[in-house]
């Protein structure tokens, strides 16, 4: 089991990011939870600049836009 | 299952040739339809049951003649700058502008409010960013100030709908205001009226991402996918601003307009700025407003005061503002941005 963060105020594009992260981890046959960071304090406490941004298993892996989904698959599979 | 969602994905991975061949064959067309523009409106405005002179007639033809104009600058605009971005990020932004004390940390942070990528839902984290790497609260205003004010879209749209004149005085006055603001809220020393909880976060953790390499066909990609996501988003206040613009061209009498925002009446620029502050549009929808107000007679410094109010000093951007910092600072900054622009206003009244 690997807990996903997903950082962004709430934003469309964070709700996109949040569902590709989802969409991928169930086409690899990966086990995530995925916790979505809302709150501006934790977002720069992570590190976090441009939204959305995105952790796996606690390292900062994206930072700003959607992410590229060969890349996803990528940071998921590490 | 698996074959689906490939092909769900299937247009990210068009091959290089495609983007090669496909971005110089779009704007060949983009140019060629640019050039077709006053032949096509007059055409379609003479189809209406109206005299081409009559007061309707002047406010079909000035819609029909922007909508496809500004939507045509718009893109260009958005991919260029787009592409241009994607060099940029607010991670090297950051740590370019960390530690610049001196006084050219404040052009600099314009300049690169200028050519960084963010959005305004963005802005929270990224001012955490700046002040916890130690980058001056100076210099952090000059970067947020300087992004929205002499953005590209404002620019271009400017340079095409007014002239390239008014664009450049806007593109110097914009860019001194961002700079000089920056510069008198950074003297003011007003760390103190942060809200708490970010003066504590000043040791906070830097986010260490991986460089990450781009060919030029991500980068161009990156432009479509800007166009796709600004011009899906902005479209409806472009309409909303040319059908405000075709009625003040069609309607509004020239002795009115020279009354209300006239170079003689000194109130209209500091109206023009309590006006402009709670509209929330952006560059798009307010610059063929601009073009209309200068097209019946409204003075240049009012109608500057106007546009930079309306796009830099937003209430939406200072409610987001507000997580951060204390009412207090907030109108401190108000304060110090309106009078950048008022001042602009008044020198540009007298002078011309």
């Amino acid at each position: 089991m690997k807990t996903v963060k997903v950082y962004g105020p709430g934003c469309k594009r964070c709700e996109m990011t949040e569902a590709m992260v989802k969409e991928t981890a169930s086409r690899l046959g990966i086990d995530v939870t995925v916790e979505k960071v809302t709150d501006a304090k934790s977002i720069a406490m992570a590190g976090v600049m441009s939204t959305p941004g995105i952790s796996v298993e606690g390292k900062l892996v994206h930072a700003g836009g959607l992410p590229d989904v060969a890349k996803l698959e990528g940071w998921l599979c590490a | 299952m698996t074959t689906e969602t490939q092909e769900h994905h299937a247009p990210h991975r068009l091959p290089d040739w495609i983007w090669y061949v496909g971005v110089p064959l779009a704007a060949s067309v983009w140019w060629l339809v640019y050039g077709q523009l006053i032949p096509f409106s007059e055409w379609a405005t003479s189809l209406f049951p109206v005299a081409r002179d009559s007061h309707t007639g002047e406010a079909i033809a000035f819609f029909i003649y922007d909508v496809p104009k500004v939507l045509l600058l718009l893109t260009g605009i958005v991919f260029v700058t787009g592409v241009l971005r994607s060099w940029f990020s607010p991670e090297r932004t950051r740590a370019i502008l960390a530690g610049k004390n001196q006084i050219w940390g404040y052009p600099l942070a314009a300049a690169l409010g200028v050519l960084t990528p963010f959005c305004s839902c963005s802005s929270v984290p990224l001012f955490i960013g700046f002040v916890s790497a130690g980058i001056p609260l100076g210099v952090t205003f000059s970067f947020l100030i300087a992004g929205p004010m002499v953005g590209p879209v404002g620019l271009g749209l400017l340079y095409g709908l007014v002239g390239w004149e008014i664009a450049t005085i806007y593109l110097v006055f914009g860019f001194t205001i961002a700079t000089g603001a920056g510069f008198v809220l950074g003297r003011m020393g007003l760390e103190r009226y942060l809200q708490d909880w970010v003066r504590d976060l000043n040791a906070g953790p830097v986010g260490d991402l991986p460089v990450e390499r781009l060919t030029l066909v991500d980068r161009l990609k990156i432009g479509v996918e800007q166009v796709r996501e600004i011009v899906g988003k902005v479209w409806i206040w472009v309409l909303v601003g040319i059908g405000i613009g075709a009625a003040i061209h069609g309607y509004v009498p020239e002795e009115m307009m020279l009354r209300i925002m006239g170079g003689e009446a000194w109130w209209s620029v500091p109206a023009a700025v309590v006006v402009g502050v709670p509209m929330y549009t952006n560059a798009a929808g307010v610059i063929p407003i601009v073009e209309a107000l200068l097209g019946k007679g409204a003075a240049l410094g009012t109608t500057l005061a106007f546009m930079m109010s309306v796009i830099a000093l937003s209430l939406p951007e200072m409610i987001i503002l507000k997580q951060v910092l204390t009412l207090r600072l907030i109108a401190i900054f108000l304060a110090v941005v309106a009078a950048g622009i008022l001042a602009t206003g008044f020198l540009f009244n007298a002078i011309l």
